[in-house]
C-alpha cells in the first residue's frame, strides 16, 4: 500500500510546481490576447461578446482553469490503474468518431455536442501517453526486447491509423512525437538517424531532382542523395560496426570513385555518373552483407537494410510524391521552392509571411495589425495564430513567445527527469515531446519552414477541444509530479 | 537531448523571424498594398471670371464608371449595354482593352478601372438605379468644365486627362486626373486644381471595405481650386470676336498702367465647348487638321512683320541716340532712293519733320534715320556696334524675347542683332537691312509685342509684363507679372511720338479713328507680305491723356492698314471706354463683322503642305468651316457665305451692310412672328455667340439669310476654288 500521509490535500499544493502553472497561466492568456486581434471585427468591437472568438475562447480557457484544478484533486494511482481501460475507450471513440462524425472540411474528426463540437482526437494524446507510460512501467522492460518494442510502436501506431483514417493526417503526425519519447528510455538512436536521413533523402532529392550541374547530364538531387547514402552508410558502419578498418575502406573507395567519375565526367566527357555512384552504394551494400556473414552479427544486417533503403530512396521519392494527395504535394512543392503559386497553395504561406514580416521589431500593437484583422491570413486564429503575435507584437513579441515557450519546455523535461518511476518520467517526456512537436510544426509552417500540417499552437490556437487536450495533458502530469515524494510500495 | 532539439529549433525560429521582421523591408510594403484602399477625393476646380466679375468657366458634375474585374459577379450584359447605350461589341471591346496591360499599365484585377468617363447627370441617373445590379461597377463623381461664352477659347484653354509624360513630371497626378492643357488652364493649373483629398481605407482579403485606417487619422479633406479673376473684359472680347469672323489675324488690348491685357481675340476661333466632354480629342484632331489653325492663339505665337506700326519705336531710338531732333526733316520723294536702292513712299509733302512724318507714315524719314544712326562711324566704331545699341532698344521696348505673359506659350518674334547679319551676309551696310527701320525684312513681333509697344508709348516710357490674370483669390499673383520695364528712352522724346500719332488720328493715315469721344492716338501698318496680300495693322491707344486702353489689330491679307485695322480698332476703344457702341458703330460693327477675306490660297498651300490631295481638301474644307460654328445654325453660316460673298462682288461694303439691315428691319416687323418661331433656337445661340448684338439684328440676320442664299452657292464655290 502506498504511504498516505502526505496526501492530504494541504502537502498536494504545496508540492505542487507552481512555475509551471505560472507559465501555463501566462501561454494561456496572451493566448487569449492574440485571439482577441485576430478575430477583432470591425463591426463587433465587442472584444468579450460570445459571437466572436475571443468571447469564446474566454469561456474555454475559464472552463479549462477548473477542469486542470479537478485533475489536480485526482490522485495519480487512478491514472496508473485505469491506463489501459482510459486507452481502449479512447480508441474506440476515435474509431466511432470516423463513422457518426459529419464531414467538416473534408475530415471526420468533429463530433457535435450541443453548441460545442469536440475533436476526440486532441483528447486522445494523453490516455496514449499513460498507456505508453504504464506499459514502459511494467517490470523487466525492456526497449531491446523486440515483442515489447513492436508493442510500444503498436501503442502509438494505432490511434494514428485511427486518425488517418479520419482524413486529419496533421494531428495523426503528432503521435510521431512519442518516438523521441522512446529515445529518451533506451530505443537505439539508428531509428531516429534512419528517420532523419530518410527526411534528408526526400528534401534533397525532390527539392534538386530537375536541377542539373552546369554542362552535364547529372540531376543535383540523384547525385547528392547517392553521395549522401555512401556517407550516411560509411558513418552506420563505423558506429555500430564491429570491423574497424571496413568505413576506411567504404569511405575512401566511396567518394575516391565517386570524385574521380565527377572530374572525369566535368572535364573530359560528360556523362551521368549517377550511374556509377548507384553501383557504388549497391557495391557497399554486398560489402556490408560480406561482413554480416562474415561476422554472424545482427547490426550489419539493420545496415545492410539501411543501405538498401538509402540507395533505393532517391528513386522513391517520386513515386511517394505521386501518392500524396494533390494538395500535399502542392503544400511539400511550395515548401521546398519548387512552385509559386502564391494564389492557391501557396497563399496562406505567403501571406502569413507578409503578416509577420510588416509586423517589424515593435510589431503594429495590439488590436491594430491589419493583415489579420482583414482576414488575409486564412485559418488566423487557429493554425496561424502565430501571424497575429508577429503582426501586432513585432519581433520582441514573436520572440518572447518562442523563448516563454522554450522555457515552459526546459522545464517540464527537469520535472519529468525528477519523476522517481517511469511511469511519471515517461508520461513527462510525452507530455514536452507533444508540445515540442507541435511547437516546431506549426510555427515552423507560419514562418515557411516547415509543410503547412494543420495543428493548433498549444494554448494559443482559438478551440475548446486543444485547449482542454493540452489543459488535462499537462495537469495529470502537474499531479503526478505532486506526487513525486510520496513513496510507493 | 531533447531539450537541445527544443533549443534548436526555438534558435532556428528567432533567426528566421529576424529575417522577416527586421532585414526584409519587402513585407510591409507588400501588407500596404494589401490593407490600405486610397480612396481619392477630388477637389472642385477653380472658377473663371472676367474683370467685371462675369463668371466665364464654372463646374458641372459629371460622372465616370469605374470597374473592379475581380468583383464582377452574374453581370446581366445585356442590361448593362441597354443601360449605357452600347453594343455588345463595344462592351467587350472596352473589357478587352482595359484587360490588356501593354495599353492600360496599370491594370490591376482588384483595384477600379475606368470603364467609361464623363457619363452626363441624365444618363447617370437612368444607371443609378440598377447600378446595385451590376456588381463590380462604380461610379466617381468629378466635375467637367462649362463654359457661360462661346469665346475667349485660346485664353481659357481646356482641361483633359493627364498623359503618362504628365504623371511622371509630377507625381501630383495620377492615371485618370484631368488636367489643365493650353490657355490659363494650364498656366494656373496649381492654383485651379486645389489639392485632392484622401481617405484611407482598410480593405480585407475579398476586397471589402471594412473602414476608415485608424479612425480617419490619415485621412485627408480636399482644399478646392482657388477662383481666377482675368483681366479680360469679356464684353470687349466678344465684340472683337465678333469683328474678326472670316478674317485671320489677332487683336490685343492691354490697360497700360497695369499691363493687364483687356482682350485676346485670335481668329479663327472656337467655341470652348468644342473641347469639354467625351468628344475632346474628335475636335481636337478635326480642329489640329484645319489649314486655318484656329488651335493656334496668333496673339501670342503668330508673328508678323510689324510694317509702319514699328516706325514708333524707331523714332524713339533715334531721338534718344541723338539721331534725329523732333525738328530734323528728311527728304522724301516718292520713297528713299539711295543710289539704284529704292523704298518706296507714298506722295506728300517734302522734306517733313518727325511729326508729320509719323502721321504721313513716312517710309523715307525712317529709312534715312537707321541709315544715319548705322552710319555714325563718330558714335560707334563698327556698324555691328551701332546695330547692337539698335538692338538694345528693340529689347528694352519688349521685342526679340518672351515678354513673359502668364500664358502656357509665347513666341519671342526676331530682332536681328549684329551676328544675325554677320551670318547671313559676307559684309553688310545699312542698306542691307534699311527695310528694318520701317517694321520690314527681318523684324517679326507678335501682336502682343505691338500692343505692348502702344502701351510702352501711352505710358510714355515703360511697360508692366502683360498678363491675363487680374486676381488669384486666395493667392498671389507672380512678381514677374507685376514688373516694371523702363525703356531706354527718356519720357521728353514720347511726346513727339504721341504727337505723331494723334495728328495721324486727326489728319493722316488713322483718319478713322477719330471720334468725338475721346482722343485716340494711333498709328497704322501695312506689312508687305511676299506670300500674298498686305497684312493690316493697328496700334493705338486711348485717351491721349490718361490713357485707358492700348490696342493691336493685325489682320492677315488685309491690305491697307487702313482697311481693317484702324475701323477695327476705333471700334473697340469705343467699346472699352465708352462701355457700349453708339447706334452707328453697331452698324459699322455689323457690316466689318460679315466683311470676310478669302484665304483660298493660303488653304491651297497649307493642304498641300500636310499633303492632301484637292479633292479632299473640298471636303475638308467644308467641315472644317462647320467645325469651329457647329453651335451655330445652318442658316447663320449660309448667311455669311452670303455676305461674303456680296463683298467679294465690288459694291462699298458698308452701303451694302447698312442697305441689308435696313431691309432686314423692315421685313423683321412683317414677319416678326415666324422669323422668331423659325430661328428660336438660332436666336439663343446668336445671342450668346455676340452678345452685344440686340434681339433686332438677330431676326434681322435670318432675313438677310433668306435674301441672299440664292445668290451664295456659285460665288462661295469660286471662292474655295
Amino acid at each position: 500500500m502506498p504511504v498516505q500521509n502526505e496526501q492530504t490535500p494541504k502537502g498536494i499544493f504545496l508540492s505542487l510546481d507552481w512555475m509551471t502553472i505560472g507559465f501555463y497561466l501566462i501561454l494561456v492568456t496572451w493566448g487569449w490576447f492574440s485571439i482577441c486581434g485576430a478575430s477583432y471585427d470591425f463591426h463587433n468591437p465587442d472584444i468579450l461578446s460570445f459571437s466572436t472568438n475571443s468571447g469564446k475562447q474566454f469561456v474555454w480557457i475559464c472552463t479549462s482553469i477548473v477542469l486542470g484544478c479537478m485533475l489536480i484533486f485526482i490522485e495519480k494511482r487512478v491514472f496508473d490503474q485505469s491506463a489501459f481501460v482510459l486507452y481502449t475507450v479512447m480508441m474506440l471513440l476515435l474509431l466511432v468518431t470516423i463513422f457518426i462524425a459529419p464531414d467538416t472540411k473534408g475530415s471526420r474528426s468533429w463530433i457535435p455536442l450541443g453548441p460545442v463540437k469536440l475533436q476526440p482526437a486532441e483528447f486522445a494524446k494523453f490516455s496514449v501517453a499513460l498507456a505508453l507510460a504504464k506499459y514502459m512501467d511494467q517490470y523487466g522492460f525492456s526497449m531491446l526486447n523486440t515483442k515489447q518494442f513492436v508493442r510500444v510502436v503498436g501503442i502509438i501506431i494505432l490511434p494514428m491509423l485511427l486518425i488517418v483514417m479520419q482524413k486529419e493526417t496533421g494531428s495523426a503526425l503528432v503521435y510521431l512525437a512519442f518516438f523521441l519519447v522512446l529515445y529518451r528510455e533506451g530505443m537505439t538512436g539508428s531509428l531516429l538517424f534512419t528517420a532523419f536521413a530518410a527526411v534528408v533523402y526526400f528534401v534533397v532529392g525532390v527539392r534538386f531532382s530537375s536541377d542539373f550541374f552546369p554542362k552535364m547530364p547529372v540531376s543535383i538531387g540523384e547525385f547528392s542523395v547517392l553521395l549522401l547514402a555512401q556517407i550516411f552508410i560509411t558513418g552506420m558502419t563505423y558506429m555500430y560496426g564491429k570491423d574497424r578498418l571496413a568505413p576506411q575502406i567504404m569511405l575512401l573507395g566511396g567518394l575516391g570513385v565517386s570524385l574521380l567519375a565527377f572530374l572525369f565526367s566535368a572535364f573530359v566527357i560528360p556523362f551521368n555518373m549517377c550511374w556509377i555512384m548507384l553501383g557504388l552504394c549497391i557495391l557497399q551494400t554486398c560489402y556490408i552483407i560480406g561482413l554480416a556473414i562474415y561476422y554472424q552479427s545482427k547490426n550489419y544486417v539493420l545496415i545492410a537494410l539501411f543501405a538498401i533503403l538509402s540507395t533505393g530512396m532517391y528513386y522513391v521519392c517520386d513515386t511517394v510524391l505521386d501518392h500524396l494527395a494533390d494538395h500535399q504535394r502542392t503544400r511539400i512543392e511550395v515548401l521546398l521552392g519548387k512552385k509559386e503559386d502564391l494564389r492557391g497553395a501557396g497563399y496562406n504561406v505567403n501571406q502569413a509571411k507578409i503578416a509577420i514580416g510588416s509586423g517589424g521589431l515593435a510589431g503594429k500593437g495590439f488590436l491594430k495589425g491589419t493583415q489579420t484583422k482583414l482576414k488575409y491570413v486564412p485559418e488566423q486564429d487557429t493554425d496561424f495564430i502565430f501571424c497575429t503575435v508577429g503582426e501586432e507584437e513585432g519581433f520582441i513579441g514573436a520572440t518572447g513567445v518562442l523563448i516563454m515557450y522554450l522555457i515552459f519546455i526546459w522545464r517540464l523535461i527537469s520535472l519529468a527527469e525528477r519523476q522517481p518511476d517511469t511511469l511519471g518520467r515517461v508520461y513527462g517526456y510525452s507530455v514536452c515531446c507533444i508540445f515540442i512537436f507541435h511547437l516546431f510544426i506549426n510555427v515552423g509552417m507560419v514562418l515557411g519552414l516547415t509543410p503547412v500540417i494543420g495543428i493548433p499552437l498549444p494554448f494559443f490556437s482559438y478551440g475548446g477541444s486543444s485547449l482542454w487536450g493540452f489543459t488535462i495533458l499537462l495537469f495529470i502530469f502537474l499531479r503526478m509530479d505532486a506526487e513525486r515524494n510520496v513513496k510507493r510500495q | 537531448m531533447i531539450g537541445s532539439i527544443a533549443f534548436v529549433i526555438v534558435v532556428a525560429y528567432i533567426l528566421r523571424l529576424a529575417y522577416l521582421q527586421l532585414l526584409s523591408s519587402d513585407f510591409k510594403a507588400s501588407a500596404d498594398n494589401n490593407a490600405f484602399h486610397n480612396n481619392i477625393i477630388y477637389p472642385s476646380r477653380g472658377n473663371i471670371y472676367d474683370r467685371n466679375g462675369e463668371l466665364l468657366v464654372f463646374n458641372q458634375p459629371a460622372y465616370d464608371l469605374m470597374v473592379t474585374m475581380r468583383e464582377i459577379e452574374d453581370l446581366d450584359t445585356l442590361d448593362f449595354c441597354k443601360t449605357l447605350k452600347m453594343t455588345r461589341k463595344q462592351f467587350d471591346d472596352r473589357m478587352a482593352l482595359i484587360k490588356n496591360t501593354s495599353k492600360n499599365p496599370g491594370y490591376s484585377s482588384y483595384t477600379q478601372q475606368l470603364f467609361m468617363n464623363q457619363i452626363s447627370s441624365v444618363e447617370y441617373s437612368v444607371l443609378q438605379e440598377k447600378l446595385f445590379r451590376f456588381r463590380g461597377f462604380s461610379v466617381r463623381k468629378r466635375n467637367i468644365r462649362q463654359y457661360a461664352y462661346p469665346n475667349l477659347a485660346h485664353v481659357l484653354g481646356d482641361v483633359a486627362e493627364v498623359s503618362p509624360y504628365d504623371i511622371e513630371k509630377d507625381d501630383y497626378y495620377m492615371a485618370g486626373d484631368y488636367m489643365g492643357k493650353q490657355g490659363v488652364e494650364r498656366s494656373y493649373e496649381k492654383d485651379l486644381r486645389g489639392e485632392k483629398g484622401v481617405e484611407v481605407l482598410l480593405r480585407d482579403a475579398r476586397g471589402r471595405i471594412q473602414g476608415h485606417y485608424q479612425n480617419g487619422a490619415f485621412d485627408r479633406k480636399p482644399k478646392p481650386g482657388k477662383d481666377l479673376t482675368l483681366s479680360i473684359d469679356i464684353k470687349l472680347q466678344a465684340l472683337g470676336e465678333r469683328l474678326m469672323e472670316g478674317k485671320l489675324g489677332a487683336i490685343v488690348a492691354i490697360e497700360p498702367k497695369t499691363g493687364e491685357i483687356l482682350c485676346m481675340v485670335s481668329s479663327p476661333t472656337y467655341d470652348p465647348r468644342l473641347l469639354e466632354g467625351k468628344e475632346r480629342g474628335k475636335k481636337m484632331v478635326e480642329m489640329g487638321q484645319d489649314p486655318l489653325k484656329p488651335l493656334l492663339n496668333r496673339a501670342v505665337l503668330g508673328t508678323y512683320p510689324p510694317g509702319s506700326t514699328f516706325k514708333t519705336s524707331q523714332a524713339l531710338t533715334f531721338m534718344q541716340e541723338g539721331v534725329i531732333t523732333y525738328k530734323t526733316a528728311y527728304p522724301c520723294s516718292r520713297g528713299f532712293r539711295f543710289g539704284r536702292m529704292k523704298v518706296g513712299c507714298h506722295g506728300h509733302g517734302s522734306p517733313l519733320p518727325l511729326i508729320p512724318a509719323i502721321a504721313t507714315s513716312c517710309n523715307g524719314y525712317f529709312c534715312w534715320g537707321l541709315y544715319h544712326m548705322l552710319n555714325d562711324r563718330q558714335k560707334y566704331h563698327t556698324i555691328q556696334d551701332a546695330m547692337t545699341t539698335w538692338k538694345d532698344y528693340m529689347v528694352s521696348m519688349g521685342f526679340g524675347y518672351k515678354l513673359g505673359v502668364d500664358l502656357p506659350s509665347e513666341s519671342r518674334g526676331l530682332i536681328p542683332n549684329a551676328q544675325f547679319y554677320d551670318k547671313a551676309f559676307k559684309t553688310w551696310s545699312p542698306l542691307s537691312v534699311i527695310s528694318i527701320s520701317i517694321g520690314q525684312g527681318e523684324v517679326l513681333l507678335t501682336p502682343l509685342q505691338i500692343a505692348n509697344l502702344g502701351a510702352t508709348i501711352a505710358n510714355r516710357g515703360y511697360y508692366i509684363t502683360p498678363h491675363v490674370v487680374k486676381k488669384v483669390k486666395g493667392g498671389a499673383l507672380a512678381d514677374s507679372l507685376l514688373q516694371k520695364h523702363k525703356t531706354k528712352v527718356a519720357k521728353e522724346y514720347y511726346g513727339y511720338v504721341v504727337e505723331g500719332m494723334r495728328k495721324a488720328v486727326l489728319g493722316g493715315t488713322c483718319k478713322g479713328a477719330r471720334n468725338p469721344w475721346f482722343d485716340t492716338c494711333g498709328k497704322t501698318g501695312t506689312a508687305q507680305n511676299p506670300h500674298g496680300q498686305d497684312h493690316s495693322a493697328f496700334m493705338g491707344f486711348a485717351p491721349k491723356d490718361n490713357p485707358q486702353i492700348a490696342i493691336c489689330v493685325y489682320v492677315e491679307n488685309g491690305k491697307w492698314g487702313a482697311t481693317y485695322g484702324v475701323p477695327i480698332g476705333a471700334l473697340m476703344m469705343e467699346q472699352y471706354i465708352n462701355g457700349k457702341l453708339s447706334p452707328a458703330s453697331e452698324r459699322k460693327a455689323t457690316a466689318f463683322q460679315h466683311r470676310h477675306i478669302s484665304y483660298a490660297s493660303l488653304i491651297k498651300k497649307e493642304l498641300k503642305k500636310m499633303g492632301k490631295e484637292l479633292p479632299v481638301v473640298e471636303k475638308k474644307d467644308s467641315a472644317k468651316t462647320k467645325d469651329p460654328k457647329e453651335l451655330k445654325k445652318l442658316e447663320e453660316e449660309a448667311k455669311k457665305k452670303a455676305e461674303a460673298a456680296k463683298k467679294a462682288a465690288e459694291e462699298a461694303k458698308k452701303k451694302a451692310a447698312e442697305e441689308a439691315k435696313k431691309k432686314a428691319e423692315e421685313e423683321a416687323k412683317k414677319k416678326a412672328e415666324a422669323a422668331k418661331k423659325a430661328a428660336e433656337e438660332k436666336k439663343r445661340n446668336a445671342v450668346q455667340n455676340a452678345p452685344t448684338t440686340t434681339p433686332v439684328p438677330v431676326s434681322n440676320d435670318s432675313s438677310v439669310v433668306v435674301d441672299s442664299l440664292n445668290a451664295v452657292e456659285p460665288q462661295s464655290q469660286k471662292m474655295r476654288e
